[in-house]
């Protein structure tokens, strides 16, 4: 039973290959997840979860290790670079210390 | 589905997530593999142009699975946002390319029939298919059947260790488009053992020496697609059915295989 294919992981396709967007991943992909304690610009809290639905304007439902469902916008930092996330990916939220059901991704882990 | 392939597993886990197998694993996957088979020779034994429905050929399936003490991988599959998948194989009609749900209708003479089975046999997985022709069919569609077989074999033919998973993409679509054919994109070969579906995903088009490097003991699912019109496909009202766009036939053959140093074992093989 064949799945559908979804355009990060697959190999040998024409994007990979080439350069492009798919050239601008490999920067941020070979780097290490960001430390818990990142500077004093830290505020919320970070925790890991697995984005369960991409919801329009680029916010994620994610599902926290925890058991909890945010929503999350995708950093700054992830934009730039052209991070594609999918649902079934595991990321760092940080969440908003006003809003605990509000949070930023912060990394994609491989 | 985990894309990463398996939780435990991640000291194990090649960086592509392809998670390698041991002897041990790969011959119980081999032992589901020959589940497998005997339940697609079953379907292939049931057709009767113009008699049989697809829910025959299913029948005759489940028979052997569950005579075999195995269960399908197929059946309550709900792959994210997709309604459970509700049979025990897939089963598709010309031009539905795979996913086909087994129901009334009949398969007459002239109709090429893909059958799609998977099963998980002592908590292995292994997942074949097979395009079958029904009675007389048209020397068009015949050697859509063989380019298409043709196309795995060399795709097989492309997998050992070290090998990369664009080499077996571009070994099937080159073959296909050589022949005057076109390779379904949406759709993708797959990791196979621990779980149904694993990484890496296995396109059926791209180019030779990109993508994730193979590992030895890597098990994989290759299932070239391939449509006799144009590639696009499209989902019918079921959500599961893939049928192309431009109703043309389509052919599909599936083997599940072990990556050793020197070549693939094929995992899926008769008795």
């Amino acid at each position: 039973m064949p799945p559908k294919r979804t355009y990060r992981g697959g190999g040998g396709s024409r994007r990979q290959a080439g350069k492009g967007r798919g050239g601008a991943q490999t920067g941020p992909r070979t780097r290490q997840a960001p430390a818990q304690e990142e500077g004093d610009k830290e505020q919320g809290i970070q925790v890991e979860g697995v984005v369960a639905e991409n919801l329009p304007n680029a916010v994620f439902r994610v599902a926290l290790q925890s058991g909890h469902e945010v929503l999350a916008h995708v950093s700054g930092k992830i934009r730039m670079h052209f991070i594609r996330i999918l649902p079934g990916d595991r990321v760092l939220v940080e969440l908003s210390p006003y809003d605990l059901t509000r949070g930023r991704i912060l990394y994609r882990y491989k | 589905m985990d894309r990463t392939g398996g939780g435990g597993e991640a000291t194990r886990a090649t960086r592509s997530g392809i998670v390698p197998k041991t002897a041990e694993e790969i011959e119980a996957i081999r032992a589901a593999g020959r589940v497998v088979r005997r339940a697609l020779n079953a379907m292939r034994d049931a057709i009767v142009p113009g008699l049989s429905t697809t829910a025959d050929l299913e029948r005759a399936a489940v028979e052997v699975i569950s005579g075999a003490g195995a269960a399908s991988a197929f059946l309550g599959y709900a792959p994210h946002g997709m309604p459970p998948y509700p049979a025990w194989t897939c089963i598709s009609v010309n031009e539905e390319v795979v996913h086909g749900i087994p129901g009334r209708r009949v398969l007459h003479s002239g109709d090429v029939v893909s059958c799609d089975v998977g099963v998980v046999l002592n908590g292995y997985y292994a997942d074949a298919a097979s395009t079958f022709p029904v009675g007389e069919i048209s020397p068009e569609v015949e050697r859509l059947l063989s380019v298409t077989r043709e196309a795995l074999e060399r795709a097989i033919g492309q997998a050992r260790a070290g090998a990369r998973v664009g080499d077996i993409s571009h070994a099937i679509e080159r073959h296909a488009r050589r022949h005057g054919f076109s390779v379904v994109h949406d759709l993708v070969g797959h990791g196979v053992g621990r779980q149904l579906h694993e990484a890496p995903q296995i396109p059926n088009f791209g180019a030779a020496g990109t993508g994730p490097v193979l590992p030895e003991g890597a098990t994989l699912a290759i299932e070239p697609m391939v449509n006799m019109g144009r590639k696009d496909v499209e989902a019918l009202e079921d959500q599961w059915t893939i049928v192309t766009r431009d109703r043309t036939v389509s052919a599909h053959f599936e083997h599940t295989v072990a990556v050793t140093a020197n070549g693939a074992l094929v995992l899926t093989q008769g008795d």
